[in-house]
């Protein structure tokens, strides 16, 4: 059986479903009246997916997947200005793999290799550093893209580039923050939550506090989680419990990696190097606010929008989404992924045409992966 | 990119810099250790971390690494991981 094989602990496994099925039946929720918890981490997507817990689940439960994907609320606009940078022949642009095929307005980062640009997919900022080191007479360019998980990395070798006196190496920064989207859906009178999965490795960097709001000014509960299902399924029935004993608090399911306070070092790394922008765009929820991150003028020379005056805020005209295409209404959990009218036919993971199908974070692409809305309930 | 992959501190490389080489699943590569140094670099040697885009990020004990790489493996992620450390060290080997 599926099932047995795929859990490391079976029998803990389907100790904790019963429990969860108990408690939704508690609380009273149905398929017509669920109960309705975003993960707010893509990775969390992937696993709930992977491991099919949202068919293992009660009807009465509702997973909605949250904004957790960095590549999948990166607009448009961000990528041509990639593009754009990339195209000057003194640059290096410098990436991770996931940024690559990401649709831009005109092209994505990909077609623009393909045409000729010098892009190199970097698996570490410490690399782009060491190209920077080799190739005194070229510009490099580091996309800095990703949640707090990735936000250090850069902040790092941004503090390295300056001890070094690196005078060609500059980071193109759109790192972006977990709690402000939370506020901002929780303030979106369209959208209904009852609790969080809070994402474990972003709270492994800034700890578990900066969610206290969501009990707090919310009334909701939140309990942040690991990745092994076994984990998720424990953090589910958590937040459960809070809903049906009326209590709303902050609970750390994963404490064996992330701790209260978070990472010391990471987090004077990034108030160092980084200050909150006035506001960011996000791919399918639009503008929010002190979600984003920019350089601060003491690492100016770092910094590749000052450097080449390209980037956020130079051109605020938003880049409309191509037509059809559903991402907000995926994004913000209104419309399943089937539910896009682009789904399996114009937008693939080949082809994609929103960001949702092109990493395996995306609530689109993992439903296309494992054919999540088709497949029968698993035993 | 998000998720990270377990990783075992082999030797400190570059003390000033604070990086270290370290074994992911066979595969070894340099990474950063700032974040989970405190005391001697030398204590790190042996200890097993979740490593972030090039960047040991928290420190984890040998069964977690275990459970989490065995989960990542199942999410096709830890291949994607290894294959992006090894085309880096690829690109840049060509570079040079
Ligand atoms: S199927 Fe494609 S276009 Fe439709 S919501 Fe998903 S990513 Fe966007």
């Amino acid at each position: 059986m599926k099932f047995a094989d795929e859990f490391r602990d079976p029998a803990a496994a389907r100790g904790v479903l019963a429990a969860i099925a108990g408690v939704t039946a508690e609380i009273g929720a149905t398929a017509d009246a669920p109960i309705r918890i975003m993960e707010i981490c893509g990775g969390h997507t992937h696993a709930i997916f992977r491991y099919g817990l949202d068919k293992l689940t009660p009807p009465g439960l509702e997973f909605i997947h949250g904004p957790g994907c960095p590549v999948c609320v990166l607009p448009m606009g961000r990528v041509d200005e990639c593009v754009a940078l990339a195209e000057r022949p003194e640059v290096i642009f410098t990436t991770f793999g996931d940024a690559m095929r990401v649709p831009g307005t005109r092209k994505s980062l990909m077609q623009a290799k393909a045409e000729g640009c010098d892009i190199r997919m970097v698996y570490s900022p410490l690399d782009a550093l060491e190209l920077a080191r080799r190739n005194p007479d070229r510009e490099i360019v580091f996309f800095g893209l990703g949640f707090e998980t990735t936000t250090p990395s850069t902040a790092l070798s941004i503090q390295q580039a300056a001890a070094e006196g690196l005078a060609n190496f500059s980071v193109f920064c759109n790192h972006i923050t977990v709690p402000p989207p939370i506020r901002a859906l929780l303030d979106d009178p369209r959208m209904v939550l009852d609790g969080f999965v809070g994402p474990g490795h972003v709270s492994m960097v800034i700890g578990t506090r900066p969610y206290d709001f969501i009990a707090r000014d919310y009334g909701k509960p939140i309990v942040v989680a690991g990745f092994e299902p076994l984990d998720l399924l424990q953090s589910v029935l958590m937040v459960l419990e809070q809903i049906r004993d009326g209590r709303a608090e902050v609970e750390n399911q994963y404490a064996r990696v992330v701790p209260d306070e978070g990472n010391p070092v990471s987090i004077a790394a990034c108030a160092d190097v980084y200050e909150p922008r006035p506001s960011f765009e996000w791919r399918g929820l639009g503008e929010i606010d002190l979600s984003g991150l920019r350089i601060r003028e003491r690492y100016a020379g770092f910094d590749a929008e000052r450097r080449f005056a390209i980037g956020y805020g130079a051109a605020r005209a938003a880049v409309p989404e191509p037509e059809g295409c559903a991402c907000g209404e995926v994004m913000t959990g209104r419309i399943k992924p089937r539910q896009c009218p682009q789904f399996g036919t114009g937008c693939t993971p080949e082809m994609p045409l929103g960001a949702l199908m092109v990493s395996s974070e995306g609530a689109c692409a993992a439903y296309y992966q494992y054919g999540g809305g088709q497949l029968e309930p698993a035993g | 990119m998000c998720l990270g992959i377990p990783g075992q501190i082999i030797e400190i490389s570059d003390a000033e810099r604070k990086l270290a080489t370290v074994d992911v699943s066979g595969v070894r590569r340099e990474v950063n250790v700032a974040c989970i140094a405190d005391g001697p670099l030398d204590n790190l040697i042996g200890v097993w971390a979740l490593i972030h885009v090039g960047f040991a990020m928290s420190r984890i004990n040998e069964e977690e690494a275990a459970k989490t790489l065995e989960v990542l493996k199942m999410l096709g992620e830890a291949q994607d991981e290894i294959e992006a450390m090894r085309a880096s060290q690829a690109m840049m080997e060509r570079a040079s």
